[in-house]
């Protein structure tokens, strides 16, 4: 539009120059930008609690990376980006709070439970005695040795005396979302799988599931902190808020999350 | 005890693993290597490019696409089916095709290059001579091809005990089965025990460092013959 004139008037390019810089210094103080670790089982919740944060807060930038707990924690001890960290093991942030790794208080948000989940089997009228079942030859937990939804799995079966009997069944996935593909892909018959993912429509339309009762085993107490990098940083801030929102712990409600101050049911 | 039980028995299978797929390269690879120098099909391009397409390729798209194929819902998870085997993802060896395919291009193009080298010439002696194209192979080929074996069965090798994508997608870490080196370290790892995660690595270094400088020492030596 006005390139010529600007090439002919210095004044106006100085100006414009000036303008752009302001903007660029402006620019952070506006718009922060923060990114979210969060633990696997938080996929599909925690996708829609960002988009109805982001349309009550236009121009925000927030990524969340989802993936295992314990690999998070290690990442943030070496100095990984995140301004968010939420765990589905309480004791993960804890140990970073020790260590200096937080600056807020570690916060509980939500109690996980387990269900059994079969993408080709149907999963509502199944125990855990079903599992005993000669026509399953597969199950999928996670990772005993790392994932917090593996330990309580292996609770689950050594509790209902099924583990030694089982054992050899079994499968492992790397993270729970990973343990999901497993059932899904039809490899393993029937997986031990996050409440939170069997519920959202994808995986609940297969099969269905079955919860399983938490006396089996120890709570799964999830918790989150805001890091050390992250301090000061309004956004963060804001976004932890957010989760107590009304908006925020109908949608946790929704994929089977119990929240803080809520009596387990079911 | 430097290694613990489960370290051990985890390189016992990698090298048993890497073995298998060394020596059914061997088998395999040689011809495809062969057909792929001496043949002027239009079909050498296509199949040259199916055979490199593990270098390019993810493991994570590898992993995908071979669980899907092999799992019972698959094609070939129907062919296993109806031979009795079962299915191949979580067996070890559902771990030996896909290594197979995955180290493929590690001994197909370092013989395709020994093959090159060697060129129209001494076969066409070892024909007039009177020598069958199968003795030819076995008599002049082989031997003249020797260094390029050597570096691809060293090349396989070592590419298939530094497999973990595809291992991690497929294996679902079955100790004894599945359970690789590289997976054992990545376990020690995410559990936070670094202690042991180092002592296995460690070994991993010190192999990979070996097997990268007996190759190296061994080629000046190849050229002069």
């Amino acid at each position: 539009m006005n390139r010529l004139k600007l090439r002919n008037e210095p004044m106006n390019r100085l100006k414009l120059l000036i303008f752009a810089c302001a903007m660029l210094v402006a620019m952070p103080a506006h718009a922060e930008k923060i990114t979210v670790a969060a633990a696997a089982d938080l996929k599909f919740a925690m996708d829609e609690i960002v988009t109805t944060f982001k349309k009550a807060n236009p121009g925000e930038e927030l990524e969340v990376i989802y993936g295992s707990s314990g690999k998070f924690q290690t990442q943030i001890q070496q100095g990984a980006p995140y301004d968010l960290y939420f765990s589905a093991d309480i004791g993960f942030p804890r140990a970073l709070a020790k260590n200096g790794f937080a600056t807020s208080e570690v916060k509980p948000y939500a109690l996980g439970r387990i269900v059994l989940w079969s993408a080709s089997l149907d999963a509502t009228k199944m125990t855990m005695v079903s599992l005993a079942d000669p026509k399953i030859t597969r199950i999928a937990i996670a990772n005993p040795k790392h994932a917090p939804y593996g330990k309580r799995a292996e609770e689950a079966l050594r509790a209902s005396g099924l583990w030694e009997k089982l054992e050899p069944k079994l499968v492992y996935g790397e993270n729970i979302a990973h343990t999901a593909q497993f059932v899904q892909t039809n490899n393993a018959q029937v997986g031990i799988i996050a409440l939170s993912l069997a519920v959202n429509s994808e995986l609940a339309n297969r099969g269905g599931y079955w919860l399983i009762p938490d006396k089996l085993h120890e709570p799964l107490e999830q918790g989150y902190i805001i890091t050390k990098r992250a301090e000061g940083n309004a956004l963060a801030k804001r976004f932890a808020d957010y989760l107590g929102s009304k908006p925020a712990r109908a949608v946790m409600t929704k994929y089977g999350f119990v929240l803080p101050g809520e009596v387990a049911g079911k | 005890m430097l290694l613990s039980g489960s370290d051990l028995q985890a390189i016992w299978l990698t090298i048993k693993l890497a073995s298998l797929v060394t020596a059914i390269l061997l088998l395999v690879g040689t011809p495809i290597a062969w057909w792929l120098v001496r043949s002027r099909s239009w079909w050498k391009g296509p199949i040259g490019a199916v055979v490199a397409l593990p270098l390019v390729l993810p493991p994570s798209v590898l992993g995908f696409y071979l669980l899907l194929v092999m799992g019972p819902d698959g094609p070939l998870g129907h062919l296993t089916r109806v031979l009795g085997v079962g299915p191949l993802p979580f067996t070890f060896w559902g771990l030996v095709l896909a290594s197979v395919f995955y180290s493929l291009p590690f001994m197909v193009q370092p013989l395709q290059n020994a093959f090159e080298a060697i060129g129209d010439r001494p076969l066409e002696v070892a024909a007039t001579l009177g020598a069958s194209p199968l003795d030819a192979f076995f008599s002049v080929v082989l031997p003249l091809a020797r260094p390029g074996f050597l570096t691809a069965g060293i090349m396989t090798f070592a590419h298939t005990v530094g497999e973990f994508g595809v291992v991690l997608m497929i294996g679902g870490n079955l100790p004894g089965i599945t359970r690789v080196v590289s997976v054992q370290i990545y376990d020690h790892v995410e559990a936070l025990e670094y202690a042991q995660a180092h002592r296995l690595a460690a070994v991993m270094l010190i192999f990979a460092f070996l097997v990268l400088l007996a190759l190296y020492a061994w080629r000046p030596k190849a050229k002069k013959v």
